[in-house]
């Protein structure tokens, strides 16, 4: 999980501590079983040293399974949180593999760090950190399949081709199935995965093509996909009550009362920590079905005992940012030239202050995991984002070994960054573990909503300063943000700013590097509620404040706002030297202007920017944001009407993630989704706190995006020779300051604060 | 107490509390998980079965309000998928996280039912209670118009899910 942008600093290639291998087993039946098998650095140091051989290397475990019946199995590792991962990682290796894909099955791999690795859904990685190892674990494959019909037919491997499955030889004019070759291919030595061959783009048969999703077929005829269809035998159904006041512990609760309602089978408080990714205090009630959990709970009266953050709102912590901007810094991020002295000689100088609240991530399945404690070993299944991470919090918390837990990973309802949090997984291991039998929990929407890692709000005291030519010279942010109360008291560390969870900005932000006089200062206030990624995290808010701001700047220069972004990203960027305490093997990834200037240079053609005249009450904004490694330029199209009601006319998006469009089809979905995800958020989206408690609770009054507003959206790649990114996130920033450009120009009036529903947008 | 009612054409008699929503019989009482819990307000839609032909939020109807009723849900819609509206959803690749489309679909399916040839305004109406989180609102609409032009064109299910939907 991202607090402080890192995958703008960190390069896609994992660190190389562990030493990769090919693994080839036969397997029941025959058929042959391909794996990449990663081996602890630790069990490779014993091994090498003339140790047994550790038992992890006797693990049969796969990415492919092809039956002699030429049935093809392709696991999916990564958690599906409706990226279209269980999708696009199968393409990888079937292109390779040269399989038939309408013939491919796709299964979801359970977590197993071992074989897998990384099993995380998460900051748009999946595509760049597994582009070239699963086309590996493809090639390999196929390279052995080619071998086995060399040897069967006594032919040279290199007069061999493969395609839809099948091994062609064709100067004999002989083809023969993967199936039948599959015990054969089981006897193959595995080739080294670095060595073999990839695929030229130019012949893939499946990347690059449309690929509905795997699960589409079970998902339109309801089959059970999700954690919460999740049943097995004995299973008990549970609700958790926790305090509104996060992090509060249970002080009375009329346990007794509330083990007599119907169908209660248990009731019991646990007493919980006081970190608040973990297992917190509440009150536990299990029954024999989750109405009868719930309707038990309405009965349920508890206290809570007193706390600290008791005393927090919105409206207190608007005061304390207001009252520390005015104060110096307590960091400086960056800093080139003398923007003082550049704010007394510019021409103009404009100052503005932006805020974004709170918003909550609300995945349309609430948090949910049923869990099964039998014999010291706890079994669960979730919709989990990180479940690597889930499983560390439960051996912690219930005192057991990471090897004594298997995690199952289910299809989420949603994701959002909600589910990179693991708390209704220890919640259900917990209350599992106190009852005796398998148990699934189920939040309400109420506790998902009151009970969420919040997307932090966020303080941006802007001044800018355009030249008499309309150059844009001096730029100073002073960002006031949330603290991590327990950081904040601890011994500073050097160079860290004590950031609340996802409430950071990094020194490199844009524009960062192409202003010669810039500064980008930050106080952070102490926090007592839960913060977390939401898509896009950062970026989703630090986006709406500088692309604005940007807009305000490129009025006060007379210019163009797109023309503007295009000269500004002209000018010669100022060379930062590499950290000094990058790892070997990670260098930071530094934004490429060039590639910004295409993607914005698309959307003015697509849009047509410019040309044409607007009706009155109608406008257009255009806006940029670099994150998660991808290049996004969007223009919006919006019409208020007098009364100030907002109608969203169009999108146009612009986008750059490198050479490969994976899978089209889905690329337009994700990019089509994060664009009205974006506008959801800017319209009306707004988590408030009072008496230290969350005062929305349900999507009446935490308003989701319904099909009348949802406006169309055109997408656009601009295709690149670099390698290939993810596209779960960075196409949502820019449409916000985007639509709010658009509004400004429609009505005059510049929203500087969100959500949009609170703004006075009347015009005559 | 016991309520009988039909779900997708068969009876069925349930022991439950006379508050119990539909929504927590068809899952947890029947073991039909497709239809899904979204928020328990009637605000999201992700719970929507047919109740004598009407998209109804089964989230909120208490299975006393249901006895002797004929409910439709995702799996009874049709025999292996092939309702126009879900052949249409798999064709354009509408799911994204696909939690919601079994409401989606349910909600669809009865407005091609009473209105053949929607226009974009009648589906907007239509589907504004049902909320896609992913914001696959663009591709649902293009679902609908092809499976309108589906129905159109074999005469088959749409109409066919009204038949058996509301027993009229």
């Amino acid at each position: 999980m991202k607090t402080k942008t890192p995958d703008k600093a960190v390069s896609p290639t994992p660190a190389v501590d562990r030493r990769q291998f090919l693994r080839v087993s036969a397997i029941a039946g025959g058929g042959v079983l391909l794996a990449t098998y990663i081996e602890p650095f630790t069990n490779a140091g014993a091994r090498l040293s003339g140790a047994p051989k550790p038992a992890a290397d006797f693990q049969p475990n796969a990415y492919i399974r092809i039956t002699p019946d030429g049935t093809i199995t392709i696991i999916a590792k990564n958690p599906e949180i409706g990226q279209g991962i269980k999708t696009m990682l199968p393409m990888l290796i079937a292109d390779e593999l040269d399989a038939d894909w309408s013939k491919v099955k796709v299964e979801q791999g359970r977590l197993d760090t071992v074989n897998y690795m990384r099993q995380v859904a998460g900051g748009s990685t999946a595509t760049p950190t597994n582009w070239t190892p699963m086309r590996q674990v493809g090639a390999a494959a196929r390279a052995m399949l080619v071998t086995a019909a060399a040897q069967t037919w006594g032919v040279p491997e290199s007069e061999l081709t493969t395609s839809m499955g099948t091994v062609i030889h064709k100067g004999s004019n002989r083809r023969i199935g993967y199936g039948e070759l599959s015990t054969k291919a089981a006897s193959v030595t595995a080739p080294e995965l670095a060595s073999v061959k990839l695929k030229d783009p130019k012949d893939f048969t499946i990347i690059g093509k449309g690929v509905p999703g795997v699960d589409n077929h079970s998902i339109v005829t309801g089959k059970p996909l999700y954690g919460i269809d999740v049943t097995m035998p004995g299973m008990l159904y549970a609700v958790f009550e926790k305090s509104p006041v996060f992090a509060a512990k249970v002080k009375t609760a009329n346990i007794e009362e509330i083990k007599k309602e119907l169908g209660v089978k248990h009731a019991f408080v646990v007493d919980g920590g006081t970190q608040l990714a973990g297992l917190l205090g509440g009150v536990a009630i299990v029954a024999d079905n989750w109405w009868n959990a719930k309707a038990a709970r309405a009965k349920l009266k508890v206290t809570w005992e007193e706390h600290p953050t008791a005393q927090q709102s919105s409206a207190s912590i608007a005061t304390q940012a207001a009252a520390l901007s005015k104060k110096p810094p307590m960091r400086t991020l960056r800093k080139d030239g003398d923007t003082e002295a550049a704010f007394g000689s510019a021409a103009k100088v404009v100052e503005a202050t932006y805020f974004y609240p709170f918003i909550s991530h609300a995945p349309l399945e609430p948090q949910n995991c049923t869990a099964s404690f039998k014999d010291g070993k706890l079994e669960i299944w979730a919709p989990s984002q990180t479940p690597e991470g889930g499983r560390g919090m439960c051996a912690q918390t219930l005192g057991i070994k990471d090897t004594d837990i298997t995690i199952n990973l289910t299809r989420a309802g949603g994701g959002f960054g909600r589910r990179l949090n693991n708390d209704y997984m220890v919640e259900a291991a917990w209350i599992a573990k106190q009852v005796g039998a398998p148990v699934k929990l189920l939040w309400t929407r109420e506790d998902d909503i009151q009970h969420d890692f919040y997307r932090p709000a966020g303080y941006h005291y802007l001044k800018g300063a355009v030249d008499a030519s309309g150059k844009l010279v001096a730029w100073k942010n002073h960002f006031v943000s949330f603290g991590d109360p327990e950081k904040m008291a601890a011994p500073p560390v050097q160079g860290a700013v004590p950031f609340a969870a996802s409430a950071g900005i990094s020194g490199a932000e844009f524009p960062a590097r192409f202003v010669p006089n810039f500064a980008l200062e930050t106080s952070v206030m102490p926090l007592g509620v839960p913060t977390g990624a939401l898509r896009a995290p950062g970026s989703n808010g630090i986006a709406f404040a500088t692309q604005s701001f940007i807009d305000e700047l490129a009025a006060a220069a007379g210019k163009d706002p797109l023309q503007f972004r295009l000269d500004l990203l002209a000018n010669t960027p100022i060379q930062d030297p590499p950290p000094a305490n990058a790892p070997p093997g990670q260098q930071p990834i530094v934004f490429e202007a060039s590639r910004m200037r295409g993607v914005l240079e698309l959307v003015r053609e697509k849009s047509g920017w410019g040309r044409g005249t607007l009706p009155k009450g109608t406008g257009r904004g255009v806006a940029f944001h670099w994150s998660h490694r991808g290049y996004f330029a969007e223009v919006v199209q919006a019409t208020v009407a007098k009364d100030g009601t907002i109608k969203v006319d169009k999108v146009w998006v612009a986008g750059d993630i490198g050479s490969q469009v994976i899978n089209p089809l889905n690329a337009e979905n994700q990019v089509q989704g994060s664009v009205l995800d974006g506008i959801a958020e800017a319209l009306g989206q707004e988590i408030t706190i009072e008496g230290g408690k969350t005062v929305q609770a349900n999507f009446n009054n935490f308003p989701l995006l319904r099909m009348r507003q949802s406006a169309p959206v055109e997408v656009h790649f601009k295709i690149t020779e670099f390698p290939p990114t993810g596209l779960g996130e960075p196409a949502l920033p820019p449409v916000v300051p985007a639509l709010c450009s658009a509004i400004a120009m429609a009505t005059g009036k510049r929203v500087r604060s969100l959500p949009l529903s609170k703004a006075d947008l009347k015009w005559a | 107490m016991t309520f009988t009612f039909k779900v997708n054409g068969k009876s069925t008699t349930v022991d439950v509390a006379p508050d119990m929503p539909l929504l927590w019989v068809l899952r947890d009482v029947l073991d039909l998980k497709g239809t899904k819990f979204g928020c328990g307000i009637g605000q999201c839609g992700a719970c929507t079965v047919h109740v004598k032909g009407t998209p109804t939020r089964s989230c909120r109807l208490p299975v006393s309000r249901a006895a002797g009723a004929e409910i439709t849900t995702i799996e009874g819609l049709s025999a292996d998928g092939n309702h126009p509206v879900q052949k249409a959803w798999e064709a354009v690749d509408v799911p994204q996280c696909g939690y919601c489309q079994a409401g989606q679909i349910m909600t669809a399916a009865a407005l091609l039912a009473r209105n053949s040839n929607p226009s974009d305004a009648d589906i907007d109406t239509a589907m504004n209670g049902n909320i896609c989180r992913c914001g696959t609102y663009l591709r649902i609409r293009d679902a609908i118009h092809k499976a309108a032009a589906t129905s159109a064109t074999d005469g088959g299910g749409a109409n066919r899910s009204r038949r058996s939907g509301d027993g009229n």
